[in-house]
């Protein structure tokens, strides 16, 4: 009996010791890497009262001084980026001109650009391309840089609309250069839609259960918002994203209704169109980038803008707090804004320039592409566009019973996913 | 080379007795001393034990208690409990532990009950060339990226995929199954299976070949001898694999983050979301809590079985 105890023990510390052993490795392997999803914070809406809209807010890093002249460039620049942003088209003759090496960090949704920008300190990143939605969170928490915009002369060329827009620009002071703006878009199979859906209701309708794929993001509420503005006009929704109490409350009932109807909350852009390609989803709501990528693998991919209107995004290259290469940076805002650039990220990614100028370009590029993405016209094209911006307990007109963000993150993850 | 060549032996023996000299002193002085042995011994390895584990730890559970500005994000040192109020008041997070809970311990039963004839065919039945092959069967996905092996199984699930091909070219039908729960927890049987097997296979190794023979002898059948003699000899090893297991299940995210669909919600998800993308470290530091504490659970209860008995 003595003999076999002692065995048990060493059957025990065996086992132990593999399991120590098999734990480290498991951790290491589960800590390589992952993709980006969205989605967000919770929780913080017992303290979402605090927020009071911009009113008393300051940006702490207004009085930064700016770069007065652009000198010689680091080599390097770390760029955050939406997907398809950075292409090589345009990536590599700006390295090739200026020898600034660009380092990519790709972001899913807007709450990852912020979050980026936050703990990379401000200083480990030197720009990122965030969205309307983001950019005033991002320069409130003190993590966005004043810009000179006289050392950006192709800025003067965008549309008046993007020459001082309320997302990036405070109290006068820029803290980044505009950049593209497009819709958010209704993706279907043309095989499976021999007619092609000219509503969003496609995306609510159970005949498609088990066959849609829409954005994992908060934002995504604004979306519902305006189909509900739409179709709902008792509601009285204005603004898809000044939300009273109630407006807000049907909006997340109609998503968590939805719900069920989902295949797949899409993270990356990348993740939407394997979706499509394998045929796990037929009709969804995603960007142009993904329709032209399909299109470029020949798949029988459709868009549209539907009757309702689409939520969009005006972009920004901001300039971040503590930009370790601001030359760079300084290049990389030059060069992107001219009207040859923009024209080629607009045909490229499919969206619409900001600089006035690149209509004949992107023709040449490819013919016709300038009215398609209406950079002929953008003024009444973008009437019919809801473009994203941060949802503040501050409505517009004064009153504070509007649901802020973190609301919307929380109703986002705990009734709607 | 020559010319140094004659010098060096001579300056080699100089420093060897100052070394030796010196060396010696040290060791008859550690050697006189046990105290002196053991704090050196033992300081490095426990000052990187409490700096890197316990002290992070330490900061994991005081940010906790701290909480972020909603519209900046910038953390808030004011100390609150809202965190762990958010958590044990909304039904969706409590859903998702229990769903979390709920999965860790189908697959720690799964992978058990596959992993226990496995075992047994390894210890005591298969020749030694063919358990050095079931060997490296079993620890040859483990060399393998975690990241390959997930999205291996994504083209198996996926809409006109392995396995629709398969079934579906029997006849059986269209499984979809991407982006289900059930795909969830067959990847996660299959990632966890070898942390099983493995202590499992040592336990019963070590159960003395007699010991089933005197079951036999006094007429226990197969079913009586395993019930009675290898299961309670085993447990131990049992124990230890479910162990991992279960904690593996309880704190993965990427699994269900490429393979779940809009219910794959789980403690690791939670965390990831709001660290990742919303930058609300204290809210997942609240919510990282949780699965220490189902552990801590989780090993009393283990220790009440009996399981730590012979440790």
């Amino acid at each position: 009996m003595q003999i076999f105890t002692r065995r048990r023990t060493a059957v025990s510390a065996v086992a132990a010791g593999f399991a120590a052993l098999s734990f480290t490795v498991a951790a290491c392997s589960s800590g390589s890497s992952a993709p980006a999803a969205s989605g967000g914070t919770a929780g913080s809406g017992s303290s979402a009262s605090q927020q009071a809209g911009t009113a008393g807010l300051t940006v702490p890093t207004a009085n930064l001084p700016v770069l007065q002249s652009v000198g010689k460039g680091e080599g390097q620049l770390n760029l955050i980026a939406w997907e398809g942003y950075l292409d090589p088209s345009w990536v590599k003759p700006f390295e090739q001109q200026t020898g600034c090496t660009i380092n990519a960090k790709y972001a899913g949704s807007s709450d990852e650009m912020v979050s980026l920008m936050k703990n990379g300190g401000g200083g480990q990143y030197d720009m990122v391309s965030s969205s309307g939605d983001a950019d005033l969170r991002i320069l409130y928490a003190g993590d966005a840089h004043p810009v000179n915009m006289s050392l950006i002369p192709a800025a003067k060329d965008f549309f008046p609309a993007f020459q001082a827009p309320s997302f990036n620009t405070v109290n006068g002071v820029h803290y980044g250069v505009s950049l593209q703006w497009g819709p958010n878009v209704l993706m279907y199979n043309t095989k499976d839609f021999t007619t092609a859906p000219t509503t969003w209701s496609v995306l609510y309708n159970s005949k498609y259960k088990g066959q849609i794929t829409v954005p994992d993001n908060p934002i995504q509420i604004a979306d519902a918002a305006l189909y509900l503005e739409k179709t709902k006009a008792s509601l009285g929704i204005t603004d898809p994203y000044e939300l009273t109490q109630p407006q807000f409350q049907a909006a997340v009932a109609l998503l968590a209704g939805q719900k069920p109807l989902i295949k797949k909350y899409w993270a990356l852009a990348s993740e939407e169109i394997s979706d499509f390609q394998n045929g796990n989803v037929i009709v969804g709501a995603g960007w142009p980038y993904q329709v032209s990528t399909l299109k470029a693998a020949k798949f029988p991919i459709g868009s549209t803008v539907p009757a309702e209107g689409a939520t969009g995004w005006a972009d920004t290259w901001m300039l971040a707090a503590k930009a370790p290469h601001p030359n760079c940076a300084y290049m990389w805002m030059q060069y992107i804004s001219t009207p040859q650039v923009q024209a080629k990220q607009a045909v490229t990614y499919g969206e619409t320039p900001d600089n006035a100028k690149a209509c004949p370009y992107m023709d040449k590029l490819q013919a016709g592409s300038c009215a398609e993405y209406h950079a002929n016209a953008p003024a009444s094209y973008l009437a019919s566009i809801s473009l994203w911006k941060t949802p503040l307990a501050t409505c517009d007109n004064g009153q504070t019973n509007c649901v802020p963000y973190a609301d919307w993150v929380t109703a986002w993850n705990t009734q709607v996913k | 080379m020559t010319s140094t060549a004659g010098t060096r032996p001579k300056e080699q023996g100089h420093n060897q007795v100052i070394r030796n000299g010196w060396l010696l002193r040290l060791s008859t002085a550690l050697w006189r001393r046990p105290w002196a042995r053991a704090s050196l011994l033992l300081t490095p390895p426990l000052a990187w034990f409490l700096l890197v584990y316990v002290a992070s730890l330490v900061v994991l559970l005081v940010t906790a208690f701290w909480t972020v500005n909603p519209f900046t994000s910038n953390i808030e040192q004011t100390w609150t409990l809202s965190n762990f109020q958010a958590i044990f008041t909304t039904p969706a997070y409590l859903s998702d532990i229990a769903q979390t809970v709920g999965m860790a311990a189908a697959v720690t039963v799964t992978d058990a009950v596959i992993a226990f004839p496995f075992a047994y065919f390894m210890a005591r039945v298969a020749a030694p060339r063919t358990r050095t092959a079931l060997f490296v069967a079993i620890l040859l996905p483990l060399w393998a990226s975690y990241l390959a092996k997930v999205y291996s199984w994504v083209l198996i699930f996926t809409n006109h995929g392995f396995l629709d091909w398969v079934v579906g070219g029997l006849g059986l039908g269209h499984p979809q199954l991407i982006y289900t729960n059930v795909a969830v927890y067959a990847v996660f049987c299959y990632l966890w299976l070898p942390f099983m097997i493995i202590p499992v296979y040592a336990a019963l190794e070590r159960v003395p070949s007699s010991l089933i023979e005197a079951s036999q002898d006094l007429g226990g059948r197969t079913w009586r001898t395993t019930r009675s003699v290898l299961l309670p000899l085993v447990l131990p090893g049992i124990v230890a694999g479910s162990i991992f297991t279960f904690s593996l299940t309880l704190g993965d995210y990427i699994t269900p983050l490429l393979i779940g669909g809009t219910s794959a919600n789980f403690i690791g998800n939670i965390i990831y979301t709001n660290i990742g993308i919303a930058n609300n470290v204290p809210f997942a530091a609240a919510m990282a809590v949780v699965p220490i504490v189902i552990m801590g659970i989780y090993l009393t209860i283990a220790r009440a079985l009996g399981a730590f008995e012979a440790l």
